[in-house]
């Protein structure tokens, strides 16, 4: 063990080894933290500069230091005549074209500026912003919800949600009340949707893989070896396989849009895999156990429900944990089975991106909302996500 | 070892179908029934009226029964998709296992391993959808003087001038790619470090008092040893690679020359309604993934014999 500490770089000739790392996952963290950052910005921020640009001091700051602060000092106040943290004098200069002239005009007989050259055009529109940050007239903030509102209820509009209720010009299929949050365009109801279609596709197919998991673990019957080994094989059948055959089979039973589709054909694709992995784990619990069961009389039924089932709860939560994420982060199946009738968040979010158009304050906050919740599990339970996913090999 | 005796667990001949029986019901189903339907469709006409050699026009080429699969291998928009899915195997496989055993390798000598290790896995946690919305906010190409797509920002940033990553021929298809290894690095970094933690210490410090230096003891010892779970990695990599479909279809939609098989299947069948041409692009896919799924069942095999 104590080989293993000492492997632990701490040497300056390591350096290039923490600068290297370090860089990579800058580069793995930093799309998603652009995402993240714009979700929360307002519509027109978003558009006019990078989401980068928050980190930077206030818009304006700079310029105000380098031309204004000597003399009005750091909060504008310093000067009583001029006072540009007055909202009333401020608000005299609507665009930066009527604040060049006073710039440029003497005061008391000497130049505005004394020693210090003038501020150009964009340099003086930037002071302009910042002053009206100072005073008070600018309200605007850097960050806002309104992005997650508009997302939630499937607004569509120019301006925002919220803005739109107030005065009363929403859209007519909005209510501006709780009842927007089940708006079929919005993100709200498509949570409810994932929600509604992952839960299912994932206790379904577990359930149906423990008992055959268990037979394969420990009962013996001819064909084992070789029906397990065909189990293996159709792990990696690609999905688009068996879309044809069985959305045309839908379309005889009117299963086709339906959540009873989606659940059977995701229990029938997500079975190999489950199987494979709980009679991996089943068949490893030790043998000792289950022969003293069924010497003491235990059947098959009391030694798989009180037996193989509760000591297979690690494994059960790996592929819980899996399955569940699978579903919720599919698009295919979703578009295919489900479609519009339903829609879930991925397939909302690949309507907003491919046909709609959105702009991005809606595309990020949605995407973030998808995000949100496998993101929780994977911070909480990486340990069994990670089993999941290793345990086999591939899927679907 | 030897085979585990089931002796004591005897049971009635049926009680094992029984337990099974659900389990065989729904894969039937769902996925052996539908594979061969697939097979069947893909030589039927479009809708499946009579052989797909009726739907050849005089004159034309045609391949008889096998006339869809003309269709999946000689189309233009077809030999796009292959080239662009072995650009895609080359590119992604190759990508993200270096970037994965790279990771690996440097993550194992320092004491933040686990939390660069979860940073790099953490797209694995999120939809390829999300992940395309991200991406193409960092492709976004401004048509105005401010770029707000971080890449644009910082070419224009040094001077140069603003790219339209999605829509570039050429470049597009690896501006996807690199979504993809985005994504599945850390697939591959977790079981390549898995597998770095199974070699032996005392090699490793034998090969160094020995005088071989980090380069040597990486490629002489390490890969070598690792090489079995290397191929595995690949492997599993490939079969995605060739599935590949929500990328393409959230951020072009297969257009400006980015197509791949799994989103040509799609529009074949949900676009343009046409099950046979759908249909023989499936059994393509499947054709190139048989071999991956023997070597799974080998490997299983193998694994059982020594369990």
């Amino acid at each position: 063990m104590s080989t293993k500490k000492n492997k632990k770089a701490h040497g300056l000739k390591d350096l290039p080894i923490h600068i290297i790392l370090i860089l990579l996952c800058l580069a793995w963290l930093i799309p998603t933290l652009g995402l993240l950052v714009t979700s929360f910005r307002p519509l027109q921020d978003i558009n006019t500069s990078g989401w980068w640009t928050i980190f930077a001091k206030t818009k304006g700051y700079e310029e105000y230091q380098t031309y204004c602060a000597s003399c009005h000092g750091e909060d504008g106040s310093a000067i009583a005549e001029a006072d540009l943290s007055d909202p009333e004098l401020v608000g005299g200069y609507k665009r930066s074209l009527t604040l060049i002239p006073v710039l440029e005009s003497d005061i008391n007989g000497e130049p505005h500026m004394g020693e210090i050259s003038l501020p150009d055009e964009n340099e003086s529109a930037s002071i302009l912003s910042y002053m009206k940050r100072l005073s008070g007239i600018d309200t605007s903030t850097t960050f806002t919800l309104d992005n997650y509102i508009d997302a939630f209820t499937g607004y569509r509009g120019n301006k925002t949600y919220r803005e739109d209720c107030a005065s009363g010009t929403q859209s007519l299929d909005l209510y501006c009340d709780i009842r927007d949050l089940l708006n079929p365009r919005g993100m709200g109801r498509a949570f409810i949707n994932s929600v509604f279609v992952a839960v299912p596709c994932t206790v379904l197919p577990i359930l149906i893989a423990s008992f055959a998991a268990y037979a394969f673990s420990w009962m013996d019957f001819k064909g084992r070896q070789w029906l397990f080994a065909l189990l293996v094989g159709l792990q990696v059948v690609p999905l688009q396989m068996t879309l044809i055959p069985v959305s045309r089979l839908y379309a005889q039973l009117g299963l086709n849009g339906t959540f009873l589709g989606i659940w059977l054909f995701h229990t029938g694709f997500g079975l190999p895999y489950a199987i494979y992995l709980m009679r991996n784990f089943m068949g490893s619990l030790p043998k000792e156990v289950f022969e003293s069961a069924y010497i003491d009389g235990a059947s098959h039924w009391t030694a798989f429900r009180r037996l193989a089932i509760p000591l297979s709860v690690p494994a059960i939560a790996s592929l819980t944990i899996f399955q569940f994420l699978w579903i919720w982060n599919d698009l295919l199946v979703a578009l295919v089975f489900l479609g519009g009738k339903h829609p879930v968040l991925t397939y909302q979010i690949g309507n907003m991106v491919t046909s709609l158009g959105s702009g991005w304050q809606l595309l990020t906050a949605a995407a973030f909302i998808s995000m949100a919740l496998p993101m929780l599990v994977f911070l909480l339970l990486q340990k069994y996500f990670v089993r999941g996913m290793m345990a086999g090999s591939v899927k679907g | 070892m030897a085979k585990r005796s089931y002796g004591i667990m005897r049971q009635k001949p049926l009680t094992p179908w029984l337990y099974l029986l659900p389990a065989l019901i729904v894969m039937s189903t769902f996925i052996v029934y539908p594979g061969f339907n697939t097979f069947y469709l893909s030589i039927r006409n479009n809708d499946n009226t009579g052989w797909a050699g009726t739907r050849c026009m005089a004159g034309q080429p045609c391949w008889g029964i096998f006339e869809n699969y003309r269709y999946a291998l000689t189309s233009t928009i077809m030999q796009t998709a292959f080239l662009n899915n072995l650009k895609w195997i080359v590119l992604m496989v190759s990508g993200s296992v270096a970037l994965g055993l790279l990771i690996a390798v440097l993550a194992d000598r320092v004491k933040y391993e686990s939390l660069a290790k979860s940073i790099i896995f953490l797209p694995m946690a999120i939809s390829f959808v999300g992940a395309g919305v991200i991406w193409k906010f960092v492709y976004n190409y401004g048509t105005t003087q401010v770029q707000v797509g971080l890449l644009n920002a910082i070419i224009t940033g040094l001077g140069g001038k603003p790219v339209s990553w999605l829509t570039e021929p050429n470049i597009n298809t690896i501006a996807l790619i690199v979504v993809g290894v985005w994504m599945w690095t850390g697939f591959c970094m977790t079981i390549l470090a898995a597998a770095l933690k199974g070699v032996s210490v005392e090699i490793l410090e034998a090969a160094r008092v020995d005088g071989a230096n980090e380069w040597q003891v990486f490629w002489k010892i390490m890969i070598p040893q690792i090489l079995p779970t290397i191929t595995v990695v690949v492997t599993t990599m490939i079969i995605n690679v060739l599935k590949i479909f929500d990328i393409v279809y959230v951020m072009t939609g297969g257009n400006y020359g980015t197509e791949v098989i799994a989103n040509r299947m799609y529009i074949e069948m949900y676009k343009n309604y046409d099950p046979g041409r759908a249909s023989a692009i499936a059994v393509l896919l499947i054709i190139v993934i048989i071999p991956a799924m023997i070597m799974n069942i080998r490997r299983f095999q193998k694994q059982e014999e020594t369990r």
